[in-house]
Protein backbone atom coordinates (compact mmCIF):
# COMPACT_ATOMS: atom_id res chain seq x y z
CA UNK A 1 0.00 0.00 0.00
CA UNK A 2 3.02 2.47 -0.74
CA UNK A 3 2.15 3.67 -4.31
CA UNK A 4 2.45 6.71 -5.38
CA UNK A 5 -0.78 8.57 -6.30
CA UNK A 6 0.48 12.34 -6.06
CA UNK A 7 4.31 13.01 -7.62
CA UNK A 8 5.79 16.23 -8.15
CA UNK A 9 9.51 15.36 -9.61
CA UNK A 10 11.43 18.83 -9.87
CA UNK A 11 8.36 20.55 -10.68
CA UNK A 12 8.80 24.16 -11.20
CA UNK A 13 6.48 27.11 -12.49
CA UNK A 14 7.45 30.38 -13.42
CA UNK A 15 4.38 33.45 -14.46
CA UNK A 16 5.93 36.51 -16.90
CA UNK A 17 9.69 35.82 -15.20
CA UNK A 18 8.38 35.06 -11.39
CA UNK A 19 9.18 31.90 -10.07
CA UNK A 20 6.00 30.73 -7.91
CA UNK A 21 7.40 26.65 -7.62
CA UNK A 22 11.06 26.25 -7.32
CA UNK A 23 11.88 22.77 -8.55
CA UNK A 24 9.92 20.67 -5.79
CA UNK A 25 9.85 17.17 -5.45
CA UNK A 26 7.23 15.42 -3.60
CA UNK A 27 5.59 12.13 -3.16
CA UNK A 28 2.20 11.59 -1.69
CA UNK A 29 1.20 8.03 -1.14
CA UNK A 30 -1.90 6.18 -1.65
CA UNK A 31 -3.92 5.70 1.81
CA UNK A 32 -2.51 9.01 3.28
CA UNK A 33 -3.63 12.48 4.67
CA UNK A 34 -0.94 15.12 3.50
CA UNK A 35 -1.75 18.69 5.24
CA UNK A 36 -0.22 21.69 2.82
CA UNK A 37 1.40 24.30 5.15
CA UNK A 38 2.40 27.85 4.14
CA UNK A 39 1.86 31.16 4.40
CA UNK A 40 -0.16 33.20 1.20
CA UNK A 41 1.93 33.10 -2.08
CA UNK A 42 3.78 29.94 -1.08
CA UNK A 43 2.96 27.93 -3.86
CA UNK A 44 0.12 25.73 -2.00
CA UNK A 45 -2.81 26.93 -4.72
CA UNK A 46 -0.40 26.49 -7.76
CA UNK A 47 0.36 22.99 -6.59
CA UNK A 48 -3.19 22.42 -6.81
CA UNK A 49 -3.40 23.68 -9.94
CA UNK A 50 -0.69 21.84 -11.26
CA UNK A 51 -2.44 18.46 -9.77
CA UNK A 52 -5.60 19.23 -11.36
CA UNK A 53 -3.97 19.79 -14.73
CA UNK A 54 -5.08 23.51 -14.90
CA UNK A 55 -1.86 24.38 -15.52
CA UNK A 56 1.48 23.04 -17.12
CA UNK A 57 4.65 22.89 -15.20
CA UNK A 58 7.49 24.73 -16.59
CA UNK A 59 10.03 22.29 -15.87
CA UNK A 60 9.79 18.90 -14.24
CA UNK A 61 6.89 16.54 -14.28
CA UNK A 62 3.44 16.08 -12.21
CA UNK A 63 1.81 12.64 -11.68
CA UNK A 64 -1.56 12.06 -10.72
CA UNK A 65 -2.36 8.72 -10.24
CA UNK A 66 0.42 7.95 -12.88
CA UNK A 67 -0.91 10.19 -15.38
CA UNK A 68 -0.04 13.52 -16.33
CA UNK A 69 -3.06 15.71 -15.55
CA UNK A 70 -2.50 18.34 -18.18
CA UNK A 71 -2.52 15.70 -21.14
CA UNK A 72 -4.75 13.96 -22.97
CA UNK A 73 -5.26 11.30 -19.59
CA UNK A 74 -5.32 13.66 -17.26
CA UNK A 75 -9.26 14.21 -18.04
CA UNK A 76 -10.24 10.89 -17.77
CA UNK A 77 -7.97 10.41 -14.66
CA UNK A 78 -9.77 13.76 -13.30
CA UNK A 79 -13.52 11.27 -12.73
CA UNK A 80 -11.38 10.08 -9.68
CA UNK A 81 -10.88 13.30 -8.16
CA UNK A 82 -12.70 15.52 -5.86
CA UNK A 83 -11.68 19.02 -5.51
CA UNK A 84 -12.67 21.93 -3.16
CA UNK A 85 -10.96 25.47 -4.25
CA UNK A 86 -10.23 28.11 -1.71
CA UNK A 87 -13.58 30.48 -2.11
CA UNK A 88 -16.28 27.82 -3.51
CA UNK A 89 -19.44 29.61 -5.38
CA UNK A 90 -22.07 28.10 -7.44
CA UNK A 91 -24.97 29.52 -9.54
CA UNK A 92 -27.23 30.85 -6.99
CA UNK A 93 -30.51 30.09 -9.02
CA UNK A 94 -29.52 26.60 -8.46
CA UNK A 95 -30.93 24.84 -5.46
CA UNK A 96 -28.15 22.49 -3.78
CA UNK A 97 -29.68 19.43 -4.70
CA UNK A 98 -29.58 20.92 -8.83
CA UNK A 99 -25.83 21.86 -8.06
CA UNK A 100 -24.82 18.13 -7.18
CA UNK A 101 -27.13 16.51 -9.68
CA UNK A 102 -25.15 18.57 -12.26
CA UNK A 103 -21.55 17.85 -10.82
CA UNK A 104 -22.73 14.21 -10.48
CA UNK A 105 -23.37 14.07 -14.18
CA UNK A 106 -20.39 15.98 -15.48
CA UNK A 107 -18.59 12.56 -13.18
CA UNK A 108 -20.88 10.39 -14.51
CA UNK A 109 -21.84 9.17 -11.24
CA UNK A 110 -25.28 7.82 -9.85
CA UNK A 111 -27.28 10.53 -8.36
CA UNK A 112 -28.66 8.23 -5.97
CA UNK A 113 -26.13 9.37 -3.57
CA UNK A 114 -26.34 12.89 -3.59
CA UNK A 115 -28.96 13.04 -0.67
CA UNK A 116 -27.17 11.56 1.47
CA UNK A 117 -23.69 13.53 0.77
CA UNK A 118 -25.44 16.61 1.51
CA UNK A 119 -26.69 15.14 4.77
CA UNK A 120 -23.50 13.81 5.35
CA UNK A 121 -22.30 17.76 5.74
CA UNK A 122 -25.72 18.86 6.93
CA UNK A 123 -27.61 20.33 4.04
CA UNK A 124 -30.11 17.46 4.06
CA UNK A 125 -32.68 19.79 4.85
CA UNK A 126 -31.76 22.76 2.77
CA UNK A 127 -31.37 20.38 -0.37
CA UNK A 128 -34.33 21.81 -2.00
CA UNK A 129 -33.14 25.28 -1.49
CA UNK A 130 -31.78 27.97 -3.50
CA UNK A 131 -28.02 28.40 -3.30
CA UNK A 132 -28.07 32.29 -3.15
CA UNK A 133 -30.30 31.93 -0.15
CA UNK A 134 -26.99 30.08 1.39
CA UNK A 135 -25.16 31.26 3.83
CA UNK A 136 -21.31 31.30 3.85
CA UNK A 137 -21.01 28.16 5.53
CA UNK A 138 -23.76 26.24 4.08
CA UNK A 139 -21.82 26.85 0.90
CA UNK A 140 -18.72 25.75 1.88
CA UNK A 141 -20.46 22.70 2.82
CA UNK A 142 -22.12 22.22 -0.36
CA UNK A 143 -18.00 22.36 -1.77
CA UNK A 144 -17.35 19.74 -0.28
CA UNK A 145 -20.23 17.43 -0.59
CA UNK A 146 -19.40 17.70 -4.17
CA UNK A 147 -16.03 16.75 -3.93
CA UNK A 148 -16.76 13.78 -2.16
CA UNK A 149 -18.90 12.36 -5.55
CA UNK A 150 -18.21 8.99 -6.42
CA UNK A 151 -15.63 8.03 -3.91
CA UNK A 152 -12.54 10.18 -5.26
CA UNK A 153 -9.22 8.60 -5.04
CA UNK A 154 -7.59 11.27 -4.55
CA UNK A 155 -9.60 14.48 -2.69
CA UNK A 156 -7.41 18.08 -3.02
CA UNK A 157 -9.19 20.37 -0.69
CA UNK A 158 -7.86 23.77 -0.09
CA UNK A 159 -8.98 25.40 3.25
CA UNK A 160 -11.48 23.04 4.06
CA UNK A 161 -12.50 23.63 7.11
CA UNK A 162 -13.46 27.11 7.10
CA UNK A 163 -16.94 28.01 7.98
CA UNK A 164 -18.07 24.51 9.43
CA UNK A 165 -18.44 24.29 13.09
CA UNK A 166 -16.66 22.18 15.48
CA UNK A 167 -19.26 19.27 15.58
CA UNK A 168 -19.38 19.41 11.72
CA UNK A 169 -15.77 19.86 11.72
CA UNK A 170 -15.39 16.69 13.62
CA UNK A 171 -17.66 14.92 11.37
CA UNK A 172 -15.94 16.55 8.21
CA UNK A 173 -12.53 14.79 9.66
CA UNK A 174 -13.86 11.97 11.13
CA UNK A 175 -15.37 11.50 7.00
CA UNK A 176 -11.44 12.18 5.80
CA UNK A 177 -10.23 9.22 8.18
CA UNK A 178 -12.87 6.75 6.65
CA UNK A 179 -12.11 7.45 3.11
CA UNK A 180 -8.41 7.33 3.71
CA UNK A 181 -8.63 3.68 5.38
CA UNK A 182 -10.97 2.73 1.72
CA UNK A 183 -7.64 3.76 0.07
CA UNK A 184 -8.05 7.81 -0.97
CA UNK A 185 -5.02 10.03 -0.72
CA UNK A 186 -5.97 13.23 0.86
CA UNK A 187 -4.22 16.58 0.19
CA UNK A 188 -5.77 19.55 2.10
CA UNK A 189 -3.91 23.05 3.00
CA UNK A 190 -4.89 24.78 6.05
CA UNK A 191 -3.64 27.83 8.19
CA UNK A 192 -5.69 26.13 10.90
CA UNK A 193 -3.16 24.18 12.30
CA UNK A 194 -3.81 23.44 16.12
CA UNK A 195 -6.94 21.43 14.67
CA UNK A 196 -4.57 19.56 11.61
CA UNK A 197 -2.73 18.44 14.71
CA UNK A 198 -3.99 15.37 15.66
CA UNK A 199 -5.73 14.45 12.49
CA UNK A 200 -3.06 14.38 9.73
CA UNK A 201 0.27 12.27 9.70
CA UNK A 202 2.07 14.34 7.30
CA UNK A 203 3.21 17.74 6.89
CA UNK A 204 4.36 19.54 3.71
CA UNK A 205 5.87 22.79 4.17
CA UNK A 206 6.14 25.63 1.45
CA UNK A 207 7.47 28.87 1.73
CA UNK A 208 8.39 31.05 -1.55
CA UNK A 209 7.83 28.56 -3.74
CA UNK A 210 10.07 26.12 -2.34
CA UNK A 211 9.47 22.61 -0.10
CA UNK A 212 11.34 23.50 3.14
CA UNK A 213 10.21 20.74 5.44
CA UNK A 214 8.02 17.42 4.54
CA UNK A 215 7.54 14.44 6.69
CA UNK A 216 5.48 12.90 9.55
CA UNK A 217 4.62 15.62 12.91
CA UNK A 218 7.27 12.92 14.51
CA UNK A 219 10.29 13.48 12.44
CA UNK A 220 9.78 16.76 11.93
CA UNK A 221 9.49 17.47 15.61
CA UNK A 222 12.69 15.10 15.88
CA UNK A 223 14.79 17.08 13.32
CA UNK A 224 13.68 21.07 14.34
CA UNK A 225 14.48 19.98 18.12
CA UNK A 226 12.33 22.58 19.93
CA UNK A 227 12.65 21.92 23.96
CA UNK A 228 9.50 20.14 25.43
CA UNK A 229 7.84 22.02 27.95
CA UNK A 230 6.92 20.31 31.32
CA UNK A 231 4.84 21.42 33.99
CA UNK A 232 5.11 19.64 37.64
CA UNK A 233 2.33 19.64 40.10
CA UNK A 234 3.92 18.85 43.82
CA UNK A 235 2.51 18.68 47.28
CA UNK A 236 2.43 21.61 48.97
CA UNK A 237 5.63 23.23 49.77
CA UNK A 238 7.99 20.64 48.35
CA UNK A 239 8.75 22.42 44.75
CA UNK A 240 12.02 23.69 45.83
CA UNK A 241 12.93 20.28 47.05
CA UNK A 242 12.48 18.98 43.87
CA UNK A 243 13.64 21.98 41.47
CA UNK A 244 16.81 20.66 43.54
CA UNK A 245 16.80 17.00 42.78
CA UNK A 246 16.50 17.87 39.19
CA UNK A 247 20.05 18.75 38.88
CA UNK A 248 21.34 19.46 35.32
CA UNK A 249 17.65 20.33 34.16
CA UNK A 250 17.30 23.97 33.04
CA UNK A 251 14.35 24.93 35.29
CA UNK A 252 12.45 28.15 33.87
CA UNK A 253 9.97 28.38 37.29
CA UNK A 254 9.42 27.63 40.98
CA UNK A 255 6.51 29.08 42.11
CA UNK A 256 5.29 27.34 45.16
CA UNK A 257 3.54 23.86 44.10
CA UNK A 258 4.78 24.09 39.88
CA UNK A 259 8.36 23.34 38.71
CA UNK A 260 8.19 24.48 34.76
CA UNK A 261 11.36 23.43 32.40
CA UNK A 262 12.48 22.57 28.91
CA UNK A 263 14.16 19.94 27.53
CA UNK A 264 15.11 18.63 24.50
CA UNK A 265 12.89 16.28 23.04
CA UNK A 266 15.63 13.44 22.65
CA UNK A 267 16.12 13.86 26.70
CA UNK A 268 11.85 13.87 27.94
CA UNK A 269 12.10 9.85 28.68
CA UNK A 270 15.06 10.12 30.64
CA UNK A 271 14.10 13.09 32.36
CA UNK A 272 10.53 11.78 33.12
CA UNK A 273 12.43 8.54 34.69
CA UNK A 274 14.19 10.70 36.78
CA UNK A 275 10.68 12.61 38.17
CA UNK A 276 9.04 9.47 38.57
CA UNK A 277 11.89 8.52 40.78
CA UNK A 278 10.93 11.36 42.92
CA UNK A 279 8.17 9.60 44.05
CA UNK A 280 4.61 10.75 45.81
CA UNK A 281 5.55 14.73 45.91
CA UNK A 282 4.96 14.88 42.47
CA UNK A 283 1.33 14.83 41.83
CA UNK A 284 1.01 15.26 38.47
CA UNK A 285 2.75 16.01 35.22
CA UNK A 286 1.91 17.76 31.90
CA UNK A 287 3.91 17.53 29.03
CA UNK A 288 3.90 20.08 25.92
CA UNK A 289 5.09 19.46 22.95
CA UNK A 290 5.75 21.31 19.92
CA UNK A 291 2.66 22.75 18.17
CA UNK A 292 2.11 22.62 14.83
CA UNK A 293 1.98 26.13 14.85
CA UNK A 294 5.15 26.08 16.34
CA UNK A 295 7.31 23.76 13.98
CA UNK A 296 5.76 25.72 11.22
CA UNK A 297 7.21 29.17 12.77
CA UNK A 298 10.59 27.37 12.96
CA UNK A 299 10.73 25.79 9.85
CA UNK A 300 9.53 29.03 7.89
CA UNK A 301 12.54 30.98 9.99
CA UNK A 302 14.70 28.30 9.40
CA UNK A 303 13.97 28.22 5.42
CA UNK A 304 16.10 25.56 4.62
CA UNK A 305 15.69 22.39 3.33
CA UNK A 306 16.11 19.59 5.88
CA UNK B 1 -25.55 11.87 -21.41
CA UNK B 2 -22.04 13.22 -22.34
CA UNK B 3 -20.33 16.18 -20.83
CA UNK B 4 -21.27 18.06 -23.73
CA UNK B 5 -24.50 17.83 -23.17
CA UNK B 6 -24.74 18.12 -19.62
CA UNK B 7 -23.00 21.61 -19.94
CA UNK B 8 -25.35 22.50 -22.93
CA UNK B 9 -28.52 21.29 -20.82
CA UNK B 10 -27.50 22.71 -17.99
CA UNK B 11 -27.00 26.67 -19.95
CA UNK B 12 -30.72 26.01 -20.92
CA UNK B 13 -31.67 25.41 -16.67
CA UNK B 14 -30.38 28.64 -16.23
CA UNK B 15 -32.11 30.47 -18.88
CA UNK B 16 -35.13 28.92 -17.76
CA UNK B 17 -34.02 29.62 -14.13
CA UNK B 18 -33.00 33.22 -14.53
CA UNK B 19 -36.11 34.10 -16.72
CA UNK B 20 -33.80 34.76 -19.74
CA UNK B 21 -35.59 32.37 -21.97
CA UNK B 22 -39.06 33.91 -21.23
CA UNK B 23 -37.64 37.25 -21.73
CA UNK B 24 -35.95 37.18 -24.70
CA UNK B 25 -38.84 34.87 -26.46
CA UNK B 26 -41.69 37.74 -25.13
CA UNK B 27 -39.52 40.55 -26.62
CA UNK B 28 -39.27 38.78 -30.22
CA UNK B 29 -43.20 38.12 -30.18
CA UNK B 30 -44.05 41.14 -29.06
CA UNK B 31 -41.99 42.86 -31.26
CA UNK B 32 -43.02 40.72 -34.30
CA UNK B 33 -46.88 40.72 -33.34
CA UNK B 34 -46.84 44.82 -33.68
CA UNK B 35 -44.51 44.46 -37.02
CA UNK B 36 -47.21 42.28 -38.53
CA UNK B 37 -50.27 44.45 -37.42
CA UNK B 38 -48.95 47.84 -37.76
CA UNK B 39 -46.64 47.55 -40.76
CA UNK B 40 -49.36 45.50 -42.79
CA UNK B 41 -51.58 48.88 -42.88
CA UNK B 42 -50.40 50.49 -45.51
CA UNK B 43 -49.45 47.89 -47.58
CA UNK B 44 -53.45 46.67 -47.79
CA UNK B 45 -53.72 49.79 -50.07
CA UNK B 46 -51.15 48.59 -52.58
CA UNK B 47 -52.21 44.88 -52.68
CA UNK B 48 -48.78 44.10 -51.49
CA UNK B 49 -48.21 40.08 -49.87
CA UNK B 50 -48.62 41.30 -46.03
CA UNK B 51 -46.82 38.00 -44.56
CA UNK B 52 -44.11 39.27 -47.55
CA UNK B 53 -44.18 42.80 -45.86
CA UNK B 54 -43.57 41.03 -42.35
CA UNK B 55 -40.66 39.48 -43.17
CA UNK B 56 -38.97 42.83 -44.43
CA UNK B 57 -39.84 44.89 -41.34
CA UNK B 58 -38.96 41.69 -39.67
CA UNK B 59 -35.56 41.01 -40.64
CA UNK B 60 -34.81 44.92 -40.77
CA UNK B 61 -35.68 44.54 -36.68
CA UNK B 62 -33.57 40.95 -36.72
CA UNK B 63 -30.30 42.85 -37.94
CA UNK B 64 -30.25 45.02 -34.89
CA UNK B 65 -31.78 42.70 -32.30
CA UNK B 66 -30.38 39.21 -32.42
CA UNK B 67 -27.17 40.34 -32.72
CA UNK B 68 -27.87 42.64 -29.31
CA UNK B 69 -29.04 39.43 -28.14
CA UNK B 70 -26.19 36.86 -29.03
CA UNK B 71 -23.60 39.10 -27.61
CA UNK B 72 -25.38 39.57 -24.05
CA UNK B 73 -26.07 35.95 -24.15
CA UNK B 74 -22.26 34.97 -24.19
CA UNK B 75 -20.04 37.97 -23.66
CA UNK B 76 -20.06 36.56 -20.02
CA UNK B 77 -19.94 32.96 -19.80
CA UNK B 78 -16.23 32.56 -19.64
CA UNK B 79 -14.69 35.36 -18.14
CA UNK B 80 -17.48 35.82 -15.61
CA UNK B 81 -16.87 32.25 -14.71
CA UNK B 82 -13.62 32.76 -14.24
CA UNK B 83 -13.98 35.70 -12.24
CA UNK B 84 -17.15 34.18 -10.19
CA UNK B 85 -14.70 31.11 -9.34
CA UNK B 86 -17.09 28.63 -10.81
CA UNK B 87 -14.43 27.65 -13.82
CA UNK B 88 -12.10 26.69 -11.27
CA UNK B 89 -14.41 24.07 -9.96
CA UNK B 90 -15.70 23.54 -13.30
CA UNK B 91 -12.72 22.38 -14.64
CA UNK B 92 -11.56 20.27 -11.86
CA UNK B 93 -14.05 17.81 -13.49
CA UNK B 94 -13.81 15.11 -15.85
CA UNK B 95 -14.50 17.75 -18.73
CA UNK B 96 -12.16 19.67 -21.66
CA UNK B 97 -11.96 23.47 -22.27
CA UNK B 98 -13.37 22.48 -25.67
CA UNK B 99 -16.35 20.47 -23.79
CA UNK B 100 -17.05 23.38 -21.71
CA UNK B 101 -17.23 26.16 -24.80
CA UNK B 102 -19.24 23.56 -27.08
CA UNK B 103 -21.84 22.71 -24.15
CA UNK B 104 -22.00 26.31 -23.32
CA UNK B 105 -22.69 27.40 -27.24
CA UNK B 106 -25.32 24.76 -28.01
CA UNK B 107 -27.43 25.81 -24.88
CA UNK B 108 -27.27 29.40 -26.13
CA UNK B 109 -27.76 28.36 -29.47
CA UNK B 110 -31.19 26.55 -28.16
CA UNK B 111 -31.84 29.24 -26.29
CA UNK B 112 -31.14 31.95 -29.29
CA UNK B 113 -33.04 29.43 -31.61
CA UNK B 114 -36.27 28.83 -29.36
CA UNK B 115 -36.76 32.40 -28.60
CA UNK B 116 -36.95 33.11 -32.37
CA UNK B 117 -38.87 30.60 -33.79
CA UNK B 118 -41.81 30.82 -30.91
CA UNK B 119 -41.51 34.55 -31.51
CA UNK B 120 -41.10 34.79 -34.86
CA UNK B 121 -43.53 31.76 -35.40
CA UNK B 122 -46.42 33.62 -33.31
CA UNK B 123 -46.22 36.52 -35.74
CA UNK B 124 -46.19 34.14 -38.70
CA UNK B 125 -49.12 31.95 -37.04
CA UNK B 126 -51.46 35.69 -36.20
CA UNK B 127 -51.15 36.78 -39.87
CA UNK B 128 -52.34 33.20 -41.29
CA UNK B 129 -55.20 33.67 -38.54
CA UNK B 130 -56.17 36.84 -39.42
CA UNK B 131 -56.84 34.90 -43.49
CA UNK B 132 -54.34 37.11 -45.37
CA UNK B 133 -53.42 35.67 -48.53
CA UNK B 134 -50.41 33.95 -48.46
CA UNK B 135 -48.35 32.99 -51.29
CA UNK B 136 -46.03 30.07 -51.40
CA UNK B 137 -42.90 31.72 -51.82
CA UNK B 138 -43.77 34.04 -49.12
CA UNK B 139 -43.93 31.13 -46.82
CA UNK B 140 -40.30 30.64 -47.53
CA UNK B 141 -39.08 33.61 -47.30
CA UNK B 142 -40.66 33.81 -43.79
CA UNK B 143 -38.87 30.49 -42.82
CA UNK B 144 -35.64 31.43 -44.82
CA UNK B 145 -35.64 34.85 -42.83
CA UNK B 146 -36.45 32.99 -39.32
CA UNK B 147 -33.22 30.53 -39.88
CA UNK B 148 -31.09 33.03 -41.18
CA UNK B 149 -32.02 35.21 -37.91
CA UNK B 150 -30.67 32.47 -35.48
CA UNK B 151 -27.67 31.94 -37.94
CA UNK B 152 -26.99 36.20 -37.44
CA UNK B 153 -27.67 35.66 -33.79
CA UNK B 154 -25.21 32.11 -33.65
CA UNK B 155 -22.75 34.37 -35.32
CA UNK B 156 -22.67 37.31 -32.80
CA UNK B 157 -22.63 34.51 -29.69
CA UNK B 158 -19.25 33.35 -31.43
CA UNK B 159 -17.88 36.68 -31.54
CA UNK B 160 -19.06 37.16 -27.91
CA UNK B 161 -17.54 34.16 -27.13
CA UNK B 162 -14.11 35.81 -28.82
CA UNK B 163 -14.38 38.27 -26.39
CA UNK B 164 -15.01 36.63 -23.31
CA UNK B 165 -12.31 34.36 -23.80
CA UNK B 166 -9.95 37.23 -24.91
CA UNK B 167 -10.58 39.67 -21.87
CA UNK B 168 -9.44 39.35 -18.61
CA UNK B 169 -12.12 41.48 -17.06
CA UNK B 170 -15.74 41.47 -16.99
CA UNK B 171 -16.20 45.10 -17.56
CA UNK B 172 -13.49 45.24 -20.85
CA UNK B 173 -15.77 42.28 -22.28
CA UNK B 174 -19.16 44.36 -21.68
CA UNK B 175 -17.61 47.54 -23.15
CA UNK B 176 -16.22 45.72 -26.16
CA UNK B 177 -18.71 43.70 -26.53
CA UNK B 178 -21.37 46.79 -26.84
CA UNK B 179 -18.27 48.28 -29.41
CA UNK B 180 -18.55 45.15 -31.54
CA UNK B 181 -22.56 45.32 -31.99
CA UNK B 182 -21.87 49.53 -32.60
CA UNK B 183 -19.35 48.74 -35.37
CA UNK B 184 -20.85 45.77 -37.25
CA UNK B 185 -24.74 46.90 -36.62
CA UNK B 186 -24.44 50.77 -37.49
CA UNK B 187 -21.03 51.83 -38.20
CA UNK B 188 -20.03 49.88 -40.56
CA UNK B 189 -22.85 50.34 -43.04
CA UNK B 190 -22.63 54.43 -43.06
CA UNK B 191 -18.52 54.22 -43.58
CA UNK B 192 -19.53 51.64 -46.24
CA UNK B 193 -21.64 54.07 -47.85
CA UNK B 194 -19.72 56.75 -47.24
CA UNK B 195 -17.24 55.36 -49.32
CA UNK B 196 -19.31 54.77 -51.91
CA UNK B 197 -20.49 58.25 -51.87
CA UNK B 198 -16.89 59.51 -52.30
CA UNK B 199 -15.65 57.18 -54.73
CA UNK B 200 -18.89 57.34 -56.83
CA UNK B 201 -18.82 54.84 -59.09
CA UNK B 202 -15.42 54.62 -59.45
CA UNK B 203 -15.23 51.15 -56.84
CA UNK B 204 -15.39 48.15 -58.23
CA UNK B 205 -18.64 46.43 -58.19
CA UNK B 206 -16.42 42.68 -56.88
CA UNK B 207 -14.74 44.69 -54.16
CA UNK B 208 -18.54 46.34 -52.80
CA UNK B 209 -19.65 42.65 -52.85
CA UNK B 210 -16.36 41.55 -50.81
CA UNK B 211 -17.04 44.53 -48.30
CA UNK B 212 -20.62 43.45 -47.75
CA UNK B 213 -20.13 39.87 -47.35
CA UNK B 214 -17.69 40.62 -44.37
CA UNK B 215 -19.87 41.90 -42.17
CA UNK B 216 -22.24 38.96 -41.02
CA UNK B 217 -25.28 41.85 -40.79
CA UNK B 218 -24.70 42.65 -44.31
CA UNK B 219 -24.70 39.02 -45.73
CA UNK B 220 -27.81 38.82 -43.64
CA UNK B 221 -29.36 41.71 -45.20
CA UNK B 222 -28.72 40.55 -48.92
CA UNK B 223 -29.65 37.38 -48.15
CA UNK B 224 -33.15 38.50 -46.75
CA UNK B 225 -33.83 41.54 -48.92
CA UNK B 226 -31.95 40.90 -52.18
CA UNK B 227 -32.93 36.96 -52.39
CA UNK B 228 -36.83 37.15 -53.39
CA UNK B 229 -37.71 39.53 -56.29
CA UNK B 230 -41.06 40.56 -54.26
CA UNK B 231 -39.39 41.26 -51.46
CA UNK B 232 -36.66 43.10 -53.43
CA UNK B 233 -39.33 45.24 -54.89
CA UNK B 234 -40.74 45.86 -51.37
CA UNK B 235 -37.71 47.04 -49.79
CA UNK B 236 -36.53 50.40 -51.40
CA UNK B 237 -34.82 51.85 -49.22
CA UNK B 238 -32.09 49.14 -49.52
CA UNK B 239 -31.93 49.34 -53.51
CA UNK B 240 -28.08 49.81 -53.10
CA UNK B 241 -28.32 46.60 -53.02
CA UNK B 242 -30.61 45.69 -56.02
CA UNK B 243 -27.33 45.53 -58.06
CA UNK B 244 -25.65 43.18 -55.81
CA UNK B 245 -26.93 39.25 -56.70
CA UNK B 246 -24.83 37.36 -54.97
CA UNK B 247 -25.59 33.38 -54.31
CA UNK B 248 -27.31 31.68 -51.66
CA UNK B 249 -24.52 29.41 -50.59
CA UNK B 250 -22.17 32.55 -50.22
CA UNK B 251 -24.21 34.37 -48.27
CA UNK B 252 -25.19 31.37 -45.67
CA UNK B 253 -21.40 30.03 -45.86
CA UNK B 254 -20.78 33.54 -45.14
CA UNK B 255 -22.90 33.16 -41.69
CA UNK B 256 -22.18 29.79 -41.14
CA UNK B 257 -17.94 31.14 -41.32
CA UNK B 258 -19.15 33.96 -39.05
CA UNK B 259 -20.60 31.21 -36.06
CA UNK B 260 -17.26 28.89 -36.78
CA UNK B 261 -14.33 31.32 -36.49
CA UNK B 262 -14.97 33.38 -33.81
CA UNK B 263 -16.09 30.41 -32.04
CA UNK B 264 -12.89 28.55 -32.92
CA UNK B 265 -10.63 31.53 -32.48
CA UNK B 266 -12.36 31.51 -28.93
CA UNK B 267 -11.53 28.05 -28.21
CA UNK B 268 -7.79 28.40 -29.02
CA UNK B 269 -7.97 31.38 -26.64
CA UNK B 270 -9.62 29.88 -23.76
CA UNK B 271 -7.18 26.49 -23.55
CA UNK B 272 -4.10 28.88 -23.27
CA UNK B 273 -5.90 30.95 -20.72
CA UNK B 274 -4.86 30.41 -17.24
CA UNK B 275 -7.40 29.98 -14.59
Amino acid sequence: MSEATLQFIDAGKTYGGKVVLDDVSLTIEQSSVVALVGHNGAGKTTMMKLLLGLIRPSRGQVKVLGADPAGPDGVESRRHLGFLPETISFQGAMTGLDAMNFYARLKRVDLKQNMELLDRVGLADAARMRIKTYSKGMRQRLGLAQAMLGEPKVLLLDEPTTGLDPQLRRRFYDTLSKLKNDGATILLSSHALSELETRIEKVAIMKNGRLIANGSLHDLRNKANIPVRMRLLTRDGSADEIANQLAGVDINLVNGRTVEFSCAAKDKMMILRRVSEIGVAVEDVEIQLPSLDQLYSHYRDEGTVS
Amino acid sequence: MNAVATIAVQEIRDGLRNRWIIALTLILAGFALSLTFLGSAPGGNVGASPLLVTVVSLSSLSIFLLPLIGLMLSYDSIIGEIERGTMLLFLSYPVTRSHVMAGKFLGHMTILAFATIVGYGVAGAAAFVRGDVVEGNAITAFFNMTASSILLGGAFLGLGYLISASVRERGTAAGIAIGVWLVFVLIYDMALLAVLVHFSGSIAQGLFQVLLLVNPADAYRLFNLGGFDNVQALSGSIGMMADVKLPVWAMIGVLLAWVVMPLGVAGYLFNRKDI
